[in-house]
């Protein structure tokens, strides 16, 4: 495992931040909220970046990809997180070109990866269901017919779903009866491709606090060729477990960005603003405050570092380590977003200050793809207790 | 870089066939050697590694030949720390004098004083204490009161007290800082001296701790007598001497946590007391808390990884270093909270048979970690300093 970024790593570091400042400052993402934008980010900008080549960073060579590996692409994300950028790179490149790399075959990654990588496809993966991320119990149905497959459900929350051509679905597999599903189990988990425009599917615009690109996906009588299911000879529930890991980590990571962003304006603020004629910077008790939220931050940077580098060194305490460093950013979403909001006083809780798009988006973090306690009950499981 | 190559794999094979086996596991904390006048060797092996590793001059061996130590420029001497720390090789001598004390005088000390200082502690015949804190002088150092004064002779006369001096009736020596002009402000009036703990005059008394025993001492001085030469720095410039020392705390405490034995696996401990004799959970909301203490615990190691890693590759790791003692001794303390909480009653046995090893470690641990958290710069001083000078925040 190393801390260290590569010489490669830290160009994309460098450029990604220089990058973001300039394309996509935090008043980008107001105008997107102001302007009730549908696809939640800025297509020119999803663009650009496309041309830097920032959704080619983790893919093999051999894929069209440039193998710079997630230490790299961790740091796109940590430069995201400080100018809440928005962009469907953890939607379409990380979670979705990661299950096709994983349960793809070869057929299937030919058609999708390489439009994927140059951004002329754009995907979505259909996963939650509820409110709380709980991918072991799903309730959609792919029950067997002569020709494929046919879909019943509902998703909920689906990342950047809204113009997203094409959907990755997961369901459980029935029988042409409907009969064999466990709700409970990795087992008899499927996963399908399909086109969002295809009769039965449905996909409608939610609203949550960040403003930002989130779907519900109704699927009635959808029918699926074989073709079109991923992983049918592989462990499509593995392929997803480890999709789902990278994604935590990157989120970790945007959630890292997003709290250093917090935790600066909070003590800037606190060495300009003037009470009883000094900076309330210097009264003890906002100080101890502040030195916790950064020894907090110092701790989730190590784990964030630590998940990313096992995704690249293939090490099989990922797992472990992505719900380590998940469950820490979650936690933190909460705590320093909400100390930021106290230490600004009033002009914390104002829509006109930009600390509030902060907290929205950092609660959205906090929840997408696991909140602290799911995260610490798959790390007990793990550690096996 | 060749000469480099071979020095480190001579190194290597030096301490392969030199450090016994046994003497690369993890330690515990009384299979420590100290040196000094009372060494005591729990094992033949002990004894062989600290005499080999003496002979060899690598209790330092970054020292000059002519003290006792290495003789080996910067880059050769961290290559045998690097080969000791691959290899897991234990500290040979703990002593204060050789971490602490030592490179001070190198730098600082009279021709005099290193002659008479380096090769005893070198040679593990003198084992140092400091004397630092007082009774009323704990997170603020320099409000210190023990004085010295200067008598017709130019010798100093010490009256006064210390307190919180590890070891202080085990050591031969100690390092510590008197007042020599009380009418100077508080940090210019301080001097730094070394005393001889055998002199006339002094007493020294272990302190009994709520969780019993420990190396804790009170040392009183009545008229002590220390012979001017033994004033280190300029007279009233101790406080500066005693920065420049604590400089080296950090690299001499990572001597105490590197290889040591782990405290106890919370997991390990925990296990008995979670589940009931049908294999379930007893009480769902402790595995929350026993999971969100295990991994307070991965979190603070990968960051003492991280940096270290990022201290090697001389990236400015000021910032989380400074985290690194607070939050260690925090989660240390946080540990026997829970555990404690999670045997119950039996965690507060005190003695008897009819509690385990375990019961009885853990209850004395939980008040002893009480310690950790106020000794060696309270929890408070380090947010202090964190907010200070890593934050910038003013006041």
């Amino acid at each position: 495992m190393s801390f260290l970024l590569n010489e490669e790593q830290r160009q994309l570091s460098d450029s990604a931040r220089e990058f973001l400042n300039a394309q996509s400052p935090i008043g980008l993402q107001r105008r997107l909220r102001d302007a009730r934008a549908p696809l939640g980010y800025e297509p020119t900008l999803w663009r650009q970046v496309v041309e830097l080549g920032w959704p080619a960073a983790v893919f093999p060579e051999e894929d069209g990809g440039l193998a710079v590996g997630y230490a790299g692409l961790g740091a796109v994300f940590e430069a995201m997180g400080r100018t809440l950028a928005a962009l469907p790179l953890l939607s379409s490149v990380v979670l979705c070109g990661e299950v096709l790399l994983a349960a793809g075959d070869s057929a299937q990654r030919q058609r999708w990866l390489p439009g994927l990588i140059e951004g002329s496809e754009r995907l979505a993966l259909a996963l939650d269901e509820q409110g709380r991320h709980d991918p072991a119990r799903l309730k959609t149905r792919a029950r067997r017919s002569a020709g494929g497959w046919v879909l019943d459900g509902e998703k909920w929350f689906v990342i950047d779903g809204i113009g997203a051509p094409w959907l990755i679905v997961a369901a459980r597999l029935t029988d042409a009866q409907g009969a064999g599903a466990r709700e409970d189990e990795g087992e008899g988990l499927g996963l399908f491709m399909v086109d969002s425009a295809q009769p039965g599917v449905s996909v409608l615009p939610t609203r949550l606090a960040d403003s930002r690109n989130h779907a519900r996906v109704m699927l009635s009588g959808v029918e699926v060729a074989e073709a079109m299911r991923l992983g049918a000879s592989s462990d499509a529930a593995g392929a997803l477990d480890a999709a789902l890991d990278r994604a935590r980590a990157c989120l970790a990571a945007e959630a890292l960005g997003l709290l250093r962003e917090a935790f600066s304006r909070t003590a800037d603020y606190l060495k300009e603003r003037v009470q009883f004629d000094v900076p309330i910077g210097s009264f003890q008790a906002l100080q101890h405050r502040m030195a916790r939220l950064y020894t907090e931050l110092e701790m989730l940077q190590s784990c964030v570092g630590a998940a990313l580098s096992a995704i690249d060194a293939g090490d099989p305490a990922l797992p472990l380590l992505a719900s380590l460093a998940k469950a820490r950013a979650a936690d933190l979403c909460e705590k320093v977003t909400n100390e930021a909001v106290q230490l600004h006083g009033g002009i914390g809780v104002t829509d006109e200050f930009d600390l509030g798009l902060i907290v929205k988006r950092a609660r959205v973090l906090q929840q997408c793809l696991g909140d602290a306690m799911f995260h610490r009950d798959r790390y007990a499981r793990l550690k096996g207790f | 870089m060749q000469d480099i190559d071979t020095f480190r794999s001579e190194t290597r094979a030096w301490l392969e066939a030199n450090c016994p086996p046994a003497m690369r596991q993890p330690i515990t904390q009384d299979e420590m050697v100290w040196g000094g006048s009372q060494v005591r060797f729990g094992s033949q092996d002990q004894r062989l590694w600290f005499e080999r590793m003496q002979a060899r001059g690598w209790f330092a061996p970054g020292w000059p030949a002519e003290f006792g130590g290495g003789g080996l420029g910067p880059k050769q001497a961290r290559i045998v720390e690097e080969e000791m720390q691959r290899l897991g090789c234990r500290p040979p001598q703990f002593n204060l004098g050789v971490w602490m004390l030592g490179p001070v005088l190198l730098e600082l000390g009279t021709e005099e004083q290193k002659r008479e200082h380096l090769l005893p502690m070198m040679q593990g015949r003198a084992r140092w204490c400091q004397g630092f804190s007082e009774p009323n002088a704990g997170s603020d150092l320099a409000s210190l009161k023990t004085s010295a004064r200067l008598d017709e002779r130019g010798d100093f006369i010490v009256n006064g007290s210390k307190i919180w001096t590890s070891y202080g009736d085990a050591s031969d020596w100690m390092y510590a800082l008197v007042r020599t002009d009380p009418a100077a402000r508080k940090q210019e009036g301080i001097s730094f001296v070394l005393i001889d703990m055998k002199t006339p005059g002094i007493t020294v008394k272990p302190i009994e701790l709520i969780s019993g025993k420990s190396s804790f001492c009170e040392v009183f001085f009545d008229e002590v007598r220390v012979p001017a030469r033994q004033l280190v720095g300029p007279l009233h410039g101790g406080w500066t001497v005693a920065k420049k020392l604590l400089q080296h705390e950090r690299a001499a405490m990572s001597k105490f946590s590197e290889g040591a034995a782990p405290s106890h696996d919370a997991l390990a401990v925990a296990r008995p007391y979670l589940f009931g004799e049908d294999g379930a959970l007893k009480e769902p909301l402790w595995r929350d808390r026993l999971a969100a203490l295990l991994m307070d615990a991965h979190a603070f190691s990968l960051t003492h990884q991280r940096v270290k890693e990022e201290g090697m590759a001389r990236l400015d790791i000021s910032g989380p270093a400074s985290i690194m003692k607070l939050v260690q001794t925090e989660q240390e303390v946080a540990k026997y909270e829970l555990l404690m909480q999670l045997m119950g009653q039996r965690g507060l046995s005190w003695e008897g048979e009819e509690f385990s090893r375990d019961e009885h470690d853990i209850g004395r641990l939980w008040l002893l970690a009480k310690t950790y958290t106020i000794a060696g710069g309270s929890s408070e001083v380090q947010l202090n300093i964190i907010a200070k000078r890593v934050l910038g925040l003013p006041g």
